[in-house]
């Protein structure tokens, strides 16, 4: 009973991850929308793997094996974001998505 | 509805509240406070979902480390309010990402309660198998045997990731060279729990490693400790970072995934399969293998958090 409260919990974690990754214009805030979405996907991992519960185990290894590989996986690959958004940063002297921001960046660096 | 389920209800709802305050809140950095905040309770849902060695990866990386990651972003990088903020306002594609999100989420929480019954679960047969490798941890048993390829291709995938960030950062003069993160304080309280912390934690780290055999924990959870260990000091500015170009910090960097490539092709030439132990080595040979992975995941961890990110003086 308590493992299908957490998966509710992470299917909404999930889809508020995928909002602010639509919504929010910021590069930042979507990276960390995005890793929200990715730990509520994790959870539904975990939900699975409490209720394949049997032999001794009182919780399925395999799914907790492959959620623990995505975490690591998930930490790369937000760090390698990172790197590009400081680059980009680094470049263009803005952060945004949009070109009218990334031009008004561009002359507040180089006047 | 007894007071344990109440109290994982709560549990949720925390989560829940967390992530939302995530998502709406105004600045980037508190946006990031509350995705720590998040990451924290996370680990209390997987210790109730009787996932240790899970509950400990997410305090320790999805938690610690990404925090740490996105909070120096988030101070680095200025946030982008003008020319968004009209976009910002617009309320069709608000509605429209919102109804989208919820029929997401709907479809998931639907296959959580439609989820058949009696599960399918593989526990069974790694509880069968796991006299083959002399291991008592299923999970340990799980990413180190039964399914080694995933965890080997994952500490290649660190390393390009750290060859990635590496290539992206301002190069200077002679190869790159990582800044302090801060300015040296030596009387600072940051200082201060930067010698007072690791010792301590450099032991639970090694023992996490070792205690990962039978116990929760292993080679990613104590590499995730020492990386943090290591983080403390260079943040603190009583340690440098060290400069990517230097051959042995590169050796090491490989050493995990060379180790681990290895013994699995030693195992294709035994004539069994790629990444087959021995039975009569196989323990012996996954805790060579763990010593070598720890080595590279911490300093992997470590570099990509505390990549060189200071433009070209």
């Amino acid at each position: 009973m308590s493992a299908t409260a957490f998966g509710l919990c992470g299917a909404a974690a999930a889809g508020l991850g995928l909002y602010g990754l639509i919504i929010d214009p910021q590069p930042l805030r979507k990276l960390l929308a995005f890793n929200l979405l990715g730990a509520g996907a994790f959870v539904l991992f975990g939900v699975v793997s409490r209720r394949g519960a049997a032999a001794t185990f009182s919780a399925d290894p395999v799914p907790q094996a492959l959620v623990i590989t995505g975490m690591v996986v998930a930490l790369a690959a937000t760090a390698l974001a990172v790197a590009l958004l400081q680059r980009l940063f680094d470049a263009a002297g803005a952060t945004a998505l949009d070109a009218e921001t990334m031009s008004a960046g561009r002359d507040a660096r180089d006047p | 509805m007894t007071i344990v389920f109440a109290l994982d209800c709560w549990i949720a709802v925390l989560v829940l509240a967390v992530a939302s305050w995530t998502i709406m809140a105004r600045g980037s950095f508190a946006a990031v406070v509350g995705f720590v905040a998040f990451g924290l309770l996370l680990t209390l849902v997987w210790v109730r979902l009787d996932a240790i060695d899970v509950a400990l990866t997410e305090a320790a990386i999805g938690s610690g480390l990404t925090g740490a990651l996105l909070l120096g972003a988030a101070s680095r990088l200025p946030e982008a309010e003008f020319a968004t903020q009209a976009q910002h306002s617009l309320l069709v594609p608000r509605v429209a990402a919102a109804l989208l999100s919820a029929a997401v989420a709907g479809v998931l929480a639907g296959g959580v309660l439609l989820l058949p019954d009696p599960a399918p679960s593989l526990a069974p047969v790694a509880d069968a198998n796991a006299v083959a490798t002399g291991l008592g941890n299923p999970v340990t048993n799980v990413l180190m045997a039964f399914r080694a390829m995933d965890t080997m291709l994952e500490k290649v995938v660190l390393v390009l990731a750290l060859v990635g960030v590496w290539s992206l950062a301002q190069v200077r003069r002679s190869g790159a060279h990582p800044l302090p993160l801060h300015r040296p304080d030596r009387d600072s309280t940051l200082a201060f729990l930067a010698r007072l912390l690791p010792p301590v934690g450099i032991v639970v780290g090694i023992y996490l490693l070792w205690e990962g055999a039978d116990h929760p924990g292993g080679a990613f959870q104590g590499g995730a400790i020492l990386a943090a260990m290591w983080l403390l000091v260079m943040m603190a500015g009583l340690g440098d970072a060290p400069s990517g170009s230097r051959g042995r910090l590169r050796l090491a960097l490989i050493c995990g995934p060379s180790v681990f490539l290895t013994i699995g092709l030693f195992g294709l030439w035994l004539g069994e399969a790629f990444l087959a132990y021995p039975a009569a080595y196989a323990k012996p040979l996954i805790l060579a293998i763990e010593f070598a992975m720890t080595l590279t995941i911490a300093l992997t961890l470590g570099l990509l958090v505390a990549a060189p990110r200071e433009s070209a003086a």
